[in-house]
């Protein structure tokens, strides 16, 4: 079955784009100042947990941004939302005086996580939509009337003007 | 008349303008039969060249009957067939007379403004920012050809537009791009980019006599058409390009590489790719210059790089040192057109090349935004678009 992708290959990849450089200002974020986002959310034990999840976005975020296909590590990033979502639910209970901050950070993971599987999905589904296409067959489009073989040289009568000519010190040795 | 106007970033429209008329005395009016969509108009959608202003009509490959010509325009005359090559050219300065066209010291009119970009002007281009000349472009029914005595190149009856279109652009720069690598038969010629113009390029070292030919893309039907006339390749998503260069030369890496790509090159799995794209956004480079630090760690010492890919800007972490060191040549340049059309004029005659091979989408000036996308992403097999206002 063909199912068309919900957004182009291009905007999907835009997207995760997106996603690689959030992962990387959040990772940096959360690497430069954990102690202040632990007491934010009233999890003051957590500081060291928030710092090596730091590292990780940064490590993801450069995954998406310098893999030729950006895919499997758009799915490491919905692992590390599931992460984010563990540790946080956490903070959740009725003695934490910062719940309400909690709260906030939950529902911000979610939507994030949301974007994180659209994003995943759009370029899994371009991926296949493109493999289904058939493909164009250029392999006869040599624009010669015989084989590259019986053409190679062909053009030899060809006087290479003196000024693009290489030096005779750098042609090959001995010359032929 | 209709024509394609740029609007801004990915905003290309077919808007009704006003039509074109004689300015000056060696002008003609060329009432466009077919134009191209080719890669350089990708950087100006793409929004990377600096200079694009919005209303600007864009296109630089075009061909067509010519209906009007000015007073001191002796060369041609109504109804004459010409190719119009992109580069704009007095052939009367000290540049024209050497045959370096597309640095002509007189065609570009924002002279000033380009000398405080570049050092100095260039050549005026048709459809390609304000920094060489803002001249109305060729993708519309009607273009102004200025010092057309000089640049138009007329031809004869029997050959159709298709065969003929590219000589005004890509099959030059092909030519040319392999003519300044001044092949020996014992070269290797390694070509980035299989697109039309590395396609041009790869038919040029092979009729010029290159022992191997390699060509490097990701785009499996690019791959295709480049192994059709005669090239190895290498699919940069799938293996290390400079693994295979260097197996393929027994470890001494290929005498002459040629940049077909310039300056979007895509990402590949290197951390450089990924560097370039930070400072893009970040505006501290303007230009991605991955096939050239490529170009320069991989080629042979005592090598030749042939540019034509284009660059706009600022360019970060090029290996000069390797450049130096191994002692590297590098000829660059927009095309010297009007150097090589009436011997490629004889070769498409003679049938040595029918450029028209590249061709795989045709369609009407109106449909041409829609092109734009679909040639960019590399959609639907796209190579090489041809339109028909
Ligand atoms: N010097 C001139 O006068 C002149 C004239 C015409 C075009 N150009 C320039 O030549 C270049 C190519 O033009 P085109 O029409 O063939 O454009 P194109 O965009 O169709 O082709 C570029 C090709 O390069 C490939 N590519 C991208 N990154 C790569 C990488 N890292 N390694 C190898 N290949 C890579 C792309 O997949 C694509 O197939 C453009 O920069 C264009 O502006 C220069
Ligand atoms: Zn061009
Ligand atoms: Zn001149």
């Amino acid at each position: 079955m063909t199912c068309a992708a919900p957004i182009s290959a291009g905007s999907a990849e835009t997207l995760a784009r997106g996603l690689g450089w959030f992962s990387i200002a959040l990772g940096a974020l959360e690497l430069a100042a954990p102690r202040t986002l632990a007491d934010t959310l009233g999890m003051k034990d957590r500081e060291h947990l928030i710092a090596g999840y730091g590292a990780r976005e940064i490590a993801t975020g450069v995954g998406i941004l310098a893999a030729s296909d950006p895919a499997p590590w758009i799915w490491a990033r919905v692992g590390g939302d599931v992460l984010d979502f563990g540790t946080l639910a956490a903070g959740l209970s009725t003695e934490n005086p910062r719940r309400g901050s909690v709260f906030v950070a939950l529902a911000t993971v979610m939507t994030v996580a949301g974007l994180d599987v659209f994003c995943a999905q759009s370029l899994a589904m371009n991926r296949r939509v493109a493999g289904q296409r058939p493909r164009q067959d250029y392999s006869r489009r040599s624009g010669w009337p015989q084989p590259p073989a019986a053409m190679r040289g062909a053009a030899r009568d060809f006087d290479v003007p003196r000024d693009m000519r290489t030096p005779d010190a750098l042609r090959p040795y001995p010359p032929n | 008349m209709r024509a394609l106007v740029w609007h801004g970033k990915h905003d290309i429209r077919c808007d009704t303008v006003p039509d074109p008329a004689i300015e000056q005395p060696r002008d003609a009016i060329v009432k466009v039969t077919a134009c191209a969509i080719c890669g350089s108009d990708l950087h100006l959608y793409d929004g990377f060249m600096p200079g694009m202003k919005n209303g600007d009509i864009m296109g630089h490959e075009f061909m067509g009957e010519v209906v009007e010509v000015g007073s001191e325009n002796h060369r041609l005359k109504k109804g004459d067939r010409v190719v119009v090559p992109f580069t704009i050219i007095c052939g009367e300065c000290d540049q024209c007379k050497r045959g370096y066209f597309s640095v002509c010291e007189r065609s570009n009119r924002n002279k000033e403004m380009a000398d405080k970009v570049f050092g100095h002007a260039t050549a005026g281009l048709f459809g390609y920012t304000h920094l060489t000349g803002g001249y109305p472009g060729g993708q519309a029914e009607y273009v102004r050809v200025p010092c057309a005595d000089a640049s138009a190149v007329k031809i004869p009856d029997g050959l159709t537009d298709e065969q003929v279109l590219f000589l005004g652009d890509i099959f030059p720069t092909g030519w040319q791009a392999a003519v300044q690598c001044d092949i020996e038969p014992t070269d290797t010629v390694a070509i980035w980019g299989a697109g039309p113009v590395g396609q041009f390029a790869i038919r040029s070292a092979v009729l010029l006599g290159a022992k191997q030919v390699v060509a490097i893309d990701h785009v499996p039907e690019r791959l295709d058409m480049a192994r059709a006339g005669g090239a190895i390749t290498i699919n940069f998503d799938e293996e290390s390009v400079l693994e295979r260069l260097k197996e393929l030369t027994h470890g001494k890496g290929p005498e002459k590489c040629i940049d077909a790509v310039g300056l979007e090159a895509h990402a590949t799995r290197s951390i450089d790719s990924l560097y370039d794209r930070a400072k893009q956004a970040v505006m501290l480079e303007t230009d991605r210059p991955h096939v050239l630090r490529e170009m320069m760690y991989v080629c042979r010492p005592a090598g030749t790089l042939s540019v034509p890919g284009v660059y706009g800007g600022l360019l970060d972490k090029i290996p000069f040192g390797a450049f130096m060191n191994k002692g590297l040549t590098m000829r660059t340049g927009q095309t010297h057109v009007n150097r090589w059309t009436d011997d490629l004029l004889r070769r498409i005659q003679e049938g040595q090349i029918d450029p028209s091979f590249v061709i795989t989408h045709r369609v009407g000036l109106e449909e041409g935004p829609g092109m734009y996308k679909t040639f960019r992403d590399k959609q639907d097999g796209c190579i090489k678009v041809v339109l028909r206002p």
